[in-house]
């Protein structure tokens, strides 16, 4: 792997270090580590992106989307189940849900099996409309049993209870899903009809997670996800813990809080190298080389056998798991899901950013970018307000304008990243760290 | 008797309603369609581009209030439109200047066009957000109702009212107009058919001596208008918030694919598709089917296909199936 990585991309990573060092001893080493995990995950984020658009160019709005199924997949694998709930009406939503699908299977299989005539035309919105109304029937009244279930603490079916370590590969499964279908649709017509498609089933899957109580309690969030490292109580309690908090120097408290990081940074750090390396052995293999001839000449890559439209809904889904991967991993992290914080600009374009500043088609530039961009997102706020209050400090305290500005720096962050996506894009289009 | 109710509840929560928002779509998918037409791209900015214009004509209204000027009946934001649509034309044509132009001259692909029109979202949304802030604002003033649902009960003595809101008869009124010109413009003029021409086959338009700089700048002037004007529209029917400016995004792009992108018929026909489509999907027909079946049939159900908080999986649905059985739209697109 040193063969992939130039000066050049190593002293970047170095100046990136930097920064987070710098944030430790500035501000506290508390946040730093909360920036960088963040980071971890929004470096994974970017390597998805970067498989989809860097390796293939195929362009994918709804990532938000697919983190929102990986959060989603955290608390279906790791929250106890609710027997109550699945006694009053489990069973009978599972049984909508078979329905709903059936239904859609068999509209499916009508449209391709009988042949085109009136006969077709006729059967399609009887099995559509005939299917959903028995679909919402038997649907409606098993979600109404669940969600009777104690509303305030549950109101849900649960999930599986099983350790949340395995949440990541689910999350990535069920984003991968997701990806087939959409991919199913959208792919092999023009590219803006993938983004707008990609774009609408982000929001429906938010929708959804925001609506759908009996799934994952909707905007009641699911709170106290288990946790795959130790809670901070239990350490300050332990023995061992406290002998190793003295002989470092730091209160327990502290460094109760910087030790879970610190856990959750290195199983985070594990799943991005297992992820770059295969990243990179994909990139390099025959399959990487014809991914990027089909990305550079669609017509010679067909005319030379290669499936194009096959390829890319496979990439499409790989890269969608990896993303579903990382928004598993980022609920897991939070130990909550709250569908209201899922917002494009933060998921979706913010990833893009990361892409196209690290350097698209380099898995190292978007790795890069997912930690250099997911930094300035965190501290172009505090960075901002100083700014704002050297411009305010003659002002008269009391102005209007004074604490509009000073209100207004919240919003600084967007305008900074737009700025940054439009220089780097028109100065710098390949990125910080190049294809090679 | 019951059933005019029927009809008058139809019109009153389904029909009217949809008209106006359909109006609105439709403006906004114009925008959308033109710049694909001339500038061979999805403007993702399009939202914010909406956010913008109705930005400054909310500011132009509140300073038009403060000093007293009124528009009597009719809501002052339409004094305010014209300074609003020449602000936002400034800003796209300078937008266009800063970013566009450039990859024009590179002959980029589309593609890199639309992460620019990310960009430039990003920052339209920071100063709009910026300037204005996150909240809802309300910037409705004049007469609330052209007939409103006690003066019509009083009127014709039925059961149901009809309300007819002030906005949603501008909304109608004011989209007509814009589309008339703008199809007068398209077809009559010679900057417009030059337009045409320029999106029917660039090359050839270049050959017969069209300046593409003068008709690209000319294409986001009118863009800025229809934006700003949708918006405002928009914006007076419902309420201004930033955020749901951006969400507009994915029913007016659906509107512009359904209708057959680059086609400005299309994206009309588009725009009313879905909000009726929207509208009659999540609206709950309890009441309509009980005025017209017979006491005894009356529903238990809501009789609701979709909850109101899936109304984009409207527009996604309607955009599925065009894009699986006619991916070029309904009335025939491009497809570059």
């Amino acid at each position: 792997m040193t063969r992939t990585l130039d000066a050049r991309a190593i002293l970047l990573f170095a100046l990136v270090a930097v920064l987070f060092i710098g944030t430790g001893f500035v501000q506290s080493w508390n946040t730093s580590l909360t920036i960088f995990n963040m980071g971890l995950v929004s470096a994974i984020m970017a390597l998805g992106v970067n498989m989809q658009w860097g390796y293939a160019g195929l362009f994918n709005v709804g990532v938000m989307g697919f983190v929102a199924l990986g959060g989603l997949a955290a608390v279906l694998v790791s929250m106890p189940p609710v027997g109550e709930a699945w006694a009053a009406g489990g069973v009978q939503v599972l049984l909508g849900l078979v329905l709903g699908a059936a239904t859609i299977l068999f509209a499916i299989l009508a449209w391709s099996r009988l042949p085109a005539g009136r006969m077709r035309t006729l059967a399609m919105p009887v099995i559509l409309i005939g299917g959903f109304f028995i679909f919402r029937y038997v649907f409606d009244a098993g979600v109404a049993s669940v969600e009777a279930v104690n509303p305030a603490a549950t109101g849900y079916l649960g999930g599986l209870g099983l350790p949340v370590i395995l949440a990541w590969p689910v999350g990535g499964l069920l984003a991968a899903g997701g990806a087939w279908i959409i991919g199913k649709t959208a792919l092999g017509l023009r590219s803006d009809y993938l983004a707008i498609a990609t774009l609408g089933i982000a929001e429906i899957i938010i929708a959804v997670l925001k609506n759908e109580d009996w799934l994952a309690r909707g905007v009641k969030n699911v709170t106290g996800i288990p946790r795959p490292v130790p809670y901070e109580v239990d350490l300050q309690q332990a023995d061992w813990f406290i002998d190793l908090a003295a002989r470092i120097g730091a209160s327990p408290v502290t460094f109760s809080s910087i030790f879970v990081k610190l856990c959750y940074a290195s199983l985070f750090i594990v799943v991005l190298l297992i992820l770059i390396w295969l990243s990179e052995k994909a990139w390099n293999s025959p399959w990487g080389r014809m991914m990027r001839a089909i990305r550079d000449n669609e017509v010679s890559a067909s005319a030379m056998g290669k499936d194009v439209k096959a390829r890319h809904l496979q990439v499409f889904v790989l890269g969608s798991a990896i993303i579903g991967m990382a928004g598993a991993m980022m609920t897991t992290l939070d130990s909550q899901l709250v569908p209201g914080t899922y917002q494009p600009l933060r998921f979706t374009f913010l990833v893009w950013v990361m892409v196209i500043v690290g350097g698209s088609g380099n898995n190292w530039g978007a790795v890069l970018g997912g930690f250099l961009i997911w930094w300035l997102w965190i501290q172009v706020e505090p960075l901002g307000a100083l700014v704002m209050q050297g411009i305010t400090a003659g002002m008269d305290p009391e102005s209007w304008l004074r604490n509009h500005l000073l209100d207004a720096v919240a919003h600084m962050r967007l305008l900074t990243m737009g700025v940054i996506l439009l220089l780097v894009l028109r100065f710098s289009p390949r990125g910080l760290i190049p294809e090679r | 008797m019951d059933l005019l109710n029927a009809l008058v509840t139809l019109l009153n929560f389904v029909i009217i309603p949809a008209t106006a928002y359909g109006a609105q779509l439709a403006l906004g998918a114009l925008g959308v369609t033109l710049i694909y037409g001339i500038l061979r791209f999805s403007n993702f900015a399009h939202g914010d581009t909406m956010a913008f214009g109705t930005m400054v004509v909310i500011l132009c209204t509140w300073a038009l209030q403060g000093a007293g000027i009124t528009l009597g009946p009719l809501p002052t934001a339409l004094l305010a439109l014209p300074i609003g649509i020449a602000v936002t034309g400034l800003l796209v044509v300078g937008t266009d200047k800063m970013v566009y132009r450039f990859y024009r001259r590179q002959k980029a692909k589309p593609v890199i066009y639309v992460i620019a029109s990310l960009g430039v979202m990003f920052i339209l949304n920071g100063i709009v957000r910026f300037i204005i802030g996150v909240d809802d604002q309300r910037f409705a003033d004049g007469e609330r109702f052209i007939i409103s649902a006690g003066t019509f009960r009083d009127m014709t003595g039925l059961e149901e009212g009809l309300a007819f809101r002030t906005s949603q008869g501008l909304t109608i009124v004011v989209a007509l107009i814009a589309m008339a010109l703008l199809f007068w413009f398209l077809n009559r003029t010679r900057t417009g058919k030059s337009m045409r021409a320029f999106s029917d086959n660039e090359d050839l338009a270049l050959l017969s001596g069209i300046n593409p700089e003068r008709v690209v700048m000319i294409t986001w002037l009118i863009v800025a208008a229809l934006a700003t004007t949708a918006g405002v529209l928009y914006g007076l029917d419902k309420s201004f918030k930033p955020f749901t400016y951006f969400q507009l995004l994915l029913p007016i792009f659906a509107s512009a694919i359904v209708g057959g992108l680059g086609n400005p018929v299309g994206a009309i026909l588009g725009g009313f598709l879905i909000a009726f489509s929207e509208v009659g999907v999540t609206y709950a027909f309890r009441k309509v089917v009980a005025y017209i079946l017979p006491e005894s049939m009356e529903p238990s159900g809501l009789l609701q296909l979709l909850s109101t908080d899936y109304k984009f999986a409207v527009s996604f649905g309607i955009l599925l199936i065009v894009l699986l059985f006619k991916p070029t739209g309904i009335m025939k697109g491009k497809s570059v």
